[in-house]
């Protein structure tokens, strides 16, 4: 039974005796001290990742796969840190022993991004010049610079070649990036409910997402940790905005209707279970995430775009890429539409790669990707277990 | 509807053991060739090209079970509704666009062979051939036809433009479409002789112009 509850987290009933859960897990962390150039020109001395794995490296190091996560996600991807842990890793339905994503046969890497709030470098952990908060100072980062830093990740931990890059969402665009910036090290790019570069109705909602964000009285242009204070307003209305785009009409419609809290108070208090469920995601996400973390996520999606060097030619974008592609995308997803996954395809196609492409029928919009649906997992599982490592 | 029932034509309209049509296919087809199979099922035909004639391409697949069985067969599949056309395809990208015993059931034939046209060098349409005696007679004794080949009743069928021979040399004819090559079999026999009437499968290999 899984509760799927954002297009990052999700809460799973899963008992920890379950012999296909991976178990007790632990974060650790890769330290860099070579400088990173960054796509807006702009350098980070130094930074660290969170990381975890999940299964054994082979002897050739041919079985490794790595996660990207989307906006909200972090390197947390399957099983708990303790017993006790109610919440198991955000896509645990997908990755453990026997699992589509079975760590059997597969050594899985999750990872925190640059710019993240759950353990890796980003804005709201320690600038070491300062010994204060990077808050605002904390640079820009692209997917292009995500993908870069993984790579660091992927050689510090002495693996050469990815067996496969998996990603939903904004994930599935890092794995896309990772085919094109590094055609050699990767041999399957599995790119879920993405798209080649974000609609201008997308731009639009991470506009308002931010705004949000940055007119909250608590942003303090972003250095809020100084004033001990957080923007959770801000927050909050972003993450109810996000939550109402990765649903779509029909499931918002199913799990909620017009159904009421209470009787009718003639109001502006919670009448509906739709606005109940709203402030709860709004209010548990608030206290847990990095605003300036959010900032810089939505801004690396509206950046990424590959085709843009190349007059918009997606198909010229992916002339270098070598790794095999499986595309899915689901019917009700209106953020990240089929048409959009479809076009990822077709560029694949104009250069003749390897590419299998499936348009789940699914009724959960965007958050399709992260949900236990028994098509959509089969097809993963039967796409992995291909994968020769 | 039509398209999910359509998708399963390939492996319900056939004995999967005895596959002339495949030898016939393979045939018209050149070693290494970038083909593209329309309806692909469940990549049976794709996967007997690949081995026999090392070909590369995908299949074009909309039913969800048939799509799995291709990934599982390691044959590249797209999922879509042909029904759309063929918009994710370049011009002339393929050395041959097939559609196997799926013309029959597609609502917009005229658009889906010209877009085979447009995307293949050479296309190979194959379809059963409504004008077979037996068809006739079931006919003329006052039925719709059910054999092997058209296994549905008239209420559940997924065909909804079935031709003879003699309609589609006509339609190649009205449409400026070169046929190359005409093949046709029953039983895995093939007919020369009144092949409108003795053919129960009709296989064609054509080309633009």
């Amino acid at each position: 039974m899984v509760k799927n509850n954002s297009a990052g987290t999700h809460i799973t009933n899963t008992s920890i005796t379950d012999t296909s859960s991976i178990g007790i897990v632990a974060a650790q962390t890769a330290y860099f001290n070579e400088p990173l150039q960054l796509k807006s020109g702009e350098i980070l001395p130094q930074f660290h990742l969170a990381y975890e794995t999940y299964g054994t490296l082979n002897v050739d190091k041919s079985n490794a796969v790595m996660i990207c996560h989307a906006l909200s996600g972090n390197h947390h991807v399957a099983g708990r840190y303790a017993e006790t842990d109610k919440n198991a890793g955000w896509w645990d339905n997908l990755v453990g022993p026997n699992k589509p994503l079975d760590t059997n046969k597969f050594f899985v890497i999750g990872l925190n991004n640059l710019g993240g709030c759950h353990g890796s470098s980003g804005p709201s952990s320690i600038n070491p010049t300062t010994n204060k908060p990077f808050g605002a100072d904390f640079p820009i980062v692209t997917v292009e610079d995500w993908v870069v830093s993984q790579t660091r990740l992927l050689d510090y931990l002495g693996i050469k070649t990815l067996a496969a890059i998996i990603g939903g969402s904004l994930g599935g665009m890092q794995a896309l990036q990772w085919s094109i910036a590094y055609p050699e090290r990767v041999k399957h790019a599995l790119v879920i409910a993405s798209a080649p570069n974000l609609t201008a109705q997308n731009i639009a909602f991470n506009e308002v997402a931010r705004q949000a964000i940055m007119t909250d009285p608590e942003f303090y242009a972003g250095d809020y940790y100084a004033h001990h204070t957080v923007p959770k307003r801000g927050l909050r209305i972003a993450r109810m905005l996000g939550h109402i785009t990765y649903l779509s009409d029909d499931a918002m419609g199913e799990k909620f209707g017009r159904k009421l809290k209470d009787t009718l108070k003639y109001g502006f208090d919670v009448e509906f279970e739709m606005e109940s469920y709203l402030r709860y995601q709004g209010d548990k996400f608030a206290g847990e995430f990095d605003a300036n973390t959010y900032l810089r996520m939505t801004r690396a999606l509206d950046y990424y775009d590959p085709a843009l060097e190349y007059d918009g030619d997606l198909s010229a974008a992916l002339k270098n890429v070598k790794a095999q592609f499986l595309v899915v995308s689901f019917t009700s997803d209106w953020r990240f539409s089929p048409a959009r996954s479809r076009e990822i395809v077709k560029a694949l196609l104009d250069n003749e790669l390897t590419v299998s492409y499936a348009e789940v029928t699914a009724a959960h919009g965007h958050d399709a990707f992260l949900m236990r649906d028994t098509h959509y997992h089969a097809i993963l599982r039967a796409y992995l277990q291909n994968i020769e490592v | 509807m039509a398209n999910t029932i359509q998708n399963n034509v390939n492996t319900t309209n056939f004995n999967l053991k005895y596959r002339q049509d495949f030898a016939i296919i393979a045939g018209w087809i050149g070693f290494g060739s970038k083909v593209l199979d329309l309806g692909c099922g469940d990549g049976t035909l794709l996967q007997f090209l690949r081995s026999s004639l090392e070909t590369k391409g995908y299949g074009v697949e909309k039913d969800d079970a048939n799509w799995l069985a291709c990934i599982q067969n390691g044959t590249n599949v797209i999922q879509m509704d042909l029904e759309a056309g063929l918009s994710g395809f370049e011009d002339q990208s393929f050395d041959t666009v097939i559609l196997s015993q799926t013309l029959q059931a597609m609502h917009n034939t005229e658009e889906i062979v010209q877009e085979m046209l447009r995307v293949g060098h050479e296309i190979i349409v194959t379809f059963p051939n409504f004008g077979y005696w037996r068809n006739r007679m079931q006919i003329t004794n006052g039925s719709m036809p059910v054999s092997k080949t058209l296994p549905y009743q008239w209420y559940d069928t997924p065909n909804v433009h079935l031709c003879t021979i003699n309609d589609f040399d006509q339609f190649c004819k009205d449409h400026k479409i070169t046929v190359i090559e005409r093949k046709v079999i029953t039983e895995g026999q093939e007919i020369n002789f009144m092949p409108n009437l003795l053919g129960n499968l009709a296989m064609y290999r054509l080309k633009k112009g």
